[in-house]
């Protein structure tokens, strides 16, 4: 037996212009055709054809990322939206957690909004007057439910909301992302509620973006992409799936963005030389001293030099020795910027030496997205001495094991005489992102490992969640 | 039609709903303030003293029907101030309550109109609490009940369903068409002008030109208007054929203003 049955279910959202409004109203007035004339200019796809079914007592998740059709697939369960085509099914009285608390009037006590929002539910008057203490109770404002709504804090309007809905007593309760917004104490008590209902076998569709809980709570998850369901099935499976996406997703994402600073960065570099050009009564510049000096600067005009500045925070130094292109890579060597902290990095610098140079160092840094470095070390430092650099060549930093935490990190590299006169220093040119299902938190994530005597019983994860 | 019939059926389920709205809305409309629903009678009382100084005391009445007294032409306006208020901020009110109430139709699943229908049903209570004060200045103002009084409540279910339709039909459209509450202000007041409320159907001017008086005959708030006046203020029998063919304009008002709201429902959750 089912209790929600969705059958090829697709939904369109129209656009309007304010312009064809315009046009619209003309025409709708002129032709005297409304119905006609309130047609649409633009489509917008939010579900295309979705087809699953949900047993009675079963806890649903759907998964996917903002904009996927989550929120419109519940709100046509609830029956709040028409489907364009396709048709949905449902067994039982459903109550729908789309938002907390929709209907408060401000200006009204707790206690009379309970009673409309209740009816607004779908209960009787009757139904209540019985459940009314429950309500208050469950959402603690035993001393402020004679308070207008609008003297309510979010917390207190949205606990209020929730002890509403979930006490209409459905039998499939819908829940949208709803407790996003609660305090430290009320989650958990609200997620007891949510296990009651999974106890008493009532039907549960869960859509959330924490994807811990919803692979604690659900029996099946559905991943919505587009308006189409990727992946059904079971939850680990599910949320990995959609998370290996989203890896890729941030990857592609990383790439476009350090293409744009590439060529960003070539832009200047040519306006750079245009401006040297033209610039009259100055030498020809020799290749090896292309880069403008600093000293040149009193006749500028300031934007020009906030540019100059902007870029030189980026990059400076001569470039006698030139770092032309730095690629991240795992060690299979493989370009990526999304990393799992399992990983290893393979950080590569093609460079050139534009003349022969017997003073060098290359030297990477870590920072993250506090400004914190994470972990800095050069050729100098690990005692390696230069001999000699001349033409092209390149330097690779081998990391075996990133061992970081969650989150961006930036990336400096430089080359520079071994008293520090930078021959090419890029500042946080790079950056790169770990990301992981792990929530430690610190700096680095130390390699380590749980013991425990037998005594105690201590059960590890499941299965690590591997992003390769 | 039948879906209009299934539709009012399912109107019928959310009585409740509507009586708990209607109840907040006018618990809410005064909230805070010093003098709560008091406020019923004093917005139609200052607006009649504001008519009664203009149009008795510095432009004197000039028809038979008052005598020459501004007290009984207050009278006679109020009788028509008050059933118009009604109307007109049920509409400038239904204009903007699909918007106003746009979470709630994006968020819960109940008929939208509900909410046009809570409008005008708060606006006729509002109506209600004016009527003791109409009928006692019948007496202060040295008038008598008649009989008629007793036909009052056969033009307010007039007005309701005519007033509900508008509603239903501004309401609906104003999603669409954002202009229509601004057109419809300057409307009302057009609209309250070519009906015969500051001034009386036996006007001189009027009994003498026939395209003004076919010109307000087509508006149905006249025969409405005059179904007050007469039944509170002239003390006569109403002119009840008329007010037969308005009940009969009215109800057609309302199916259309259903029609469309029902054809445009579905498209209000994205809209509003």
């Amino acid at each position: 037996m089912y209790a929600i049955e969705v059958e090829n279910l697709t939904r369109i959202y129209q656009k309007y212009s304010a312009r064809h409004r315009f046009q619209t109203f003309k025409s709708a007035l002129i032709k005297g055709d409304l119905f006609r004339a309130l047609r649409p200019d633009e489509l917008v796809t939010a579900l295309a054809g979705l087809s699953f079914k949900v047993h009675k007592g079963e806890t649903f998740g759907l998964i996917g990322e903002n904009g996927s059709g989550k929120s419109t697939l519940l709100k046509i369960i609830a029956g709040i939206v028409k489907p364009t085509s396709g048709a949905v099914k449902t067994d039982g009285k459903i109550s729908a957690l789309i938002e907390l608390g929709a209907g408060f009037h401000p200006e009204i006590s707790g206690r009379e909004n309970i009673f409309i929002n209740g009816i607004m539910l779908g209960l009787s008057k009757k139904e209540i007057q019985e459940k009314f203490d429950e309500i208050v109770r469950f959402a603690e404002l035993e001393d402020f439910i004679d308070a207008p709504v609008k003297t309510y804090s979010s917390g207190m309007y949205m606990r209020l909301g929730f002890s509403i809905a979930i006490n209409v007593n459905p039998d499939i309760l819908l829940v949208d992302e709803v407790l996003a917004v609660g305090d430290a104490a009320f989650v958990p008590k609200c997620l007891d509620r949510i296990d009651d209902f999974r106890r008493r076998k009532k039907t549960i569709l869960f859509v959330s973006h924490d994807l811990a809980t919803v692979k604690k709570i659900c029996d099946r998850v559905a991943w919505l992409k587009s308006g189409r369901i990727m992946t059904i099935g079971e939850p680990s499976r599910v949320v990995d799936a959609y998370l290996q996406d989203v890896v890729e997703r941030q990857e592609r994402e990383f790439e476009r963005r350090q293409e744009e600073i590439r060529r960003q960065t070539e832009i200047r570099k040519k306006e750079e030389l245009r401006a040297e050009a033209s610039r009259p009564g100055e030498q020809e510049p020799l290749e090896s001293e292309r880069r403008p000096e600093t000293g040149r600067g009193e006749e500028r005009r300031p934007e020009e030099e906030a540019r100059e500045q902007e870029r030189r925070e980026q990059r400076w130094g001569k470039r006698e020795i030139e770092i032309t292109k730095v690629t991240l890579k795992n060690l299979q060597g493989q370009a990526k910027h999304v990393f799992s902290p399992e990983e290893g990095m393979v950080i590569e610098m093609e460079v050139v030496a534009y003349s022969r140079i017997e003073d060098f160092v290359f030297g990477i840094g870590i920072f993250n997205s506090q400004g914190i470095c994470c972990y800095g070390t050069n050729t100098h430092l690990e005692d390696y001495t230069p001999v000699s650099i001349e033409g092209e060549g390149k330097v690779i930093c081998r990391l075996e094991k990133l061992n970081l935490i969650n989150g961006t990190y930036y990336l400096d590299v430089a080359t520079h005489k071994r008293d520090g006169y930078p021959y090419d220093y890029h500042r946080n040119l790079y950056t790169f992102l770990v990301s992981s299902t792990y929530r430690d938190e610190g700096i680095t994530r130390l390699p380590h490992r749980w013991e425990v005597s037998p005594n105690i019983q201590l059960k590890p994860p499941e299965r690590k969640v591997n992003l390769d | 039609m039948l879906r209009l019939l299934a539709n009012l059926k399912e109107l019928y389920r959310y009585r409740v709903l509507v009586q708990s709205l209607v109840v907040r809305e006018l618990k809410a409309r005064y909230r805070g303030t010093v003098l709560g629903f008091l406020w019923s009678f004093f917005n139609p009382l200052l607006l009649m003293i504001v008519y009664t100084v203009v149009f008795g005391f510095i432009i004197k009445p000039r028809d038979p029907a008052f005598g020459g007294s501004p007290w009984l032409y207050a009278l006679f306006l109020f009788s028509g101030v008050l059933p118009w208020t009604w109307f007109s901020s049920s509409s400038l009110e239904s204009a903007n309550v699909l918007m106003i109430h746009g979470n709630l139709i994006k968020k819960i699943l109940f008929p939208a109109e509900v909410l046009p229908l809570v409008v005008v049903t708060s606006n006729f209570v509002h109506f209600c609490f004016g009527l003791p004060i109409l009928l006692l200045f019948v007496l202060i103002f040295g008038k008598s009940y008649t009989v008629y009084l007793l036909f009052l409540p056969l033009v307010m279910l007039v007005q309701y369903i005519f007033t509900l339709g508008f509603g239903m039909l501004i309401s609906s459209l104003t999603v669409h068409f954002r202009d229509i509450k601004d057109i419809l202000a300057n409307l009302l007041t057009f609209w309250f002008f070519a009906t015969p409320i500051v001034y009386p159907m036996t006007f001189e001017t009027i009994t003498r030109s026939r395209t003004l008086r076919v010109f307000l005959n087509l508006n149905p708030m006249t025969h409405i208007m005059q179904g007050y006046q007469y039944s509170v203020f002239y003390g006569r029998l109403l002119p009840w054929k008329r007010l037969g063919v308005t009940l009969g304009v009215a109800i057609i008002l309302f199916l259309i203003g259903y029609y469309i709201f029902d054809r445009l429902r579905d498209s209000f959750p994205e809209e509003v």
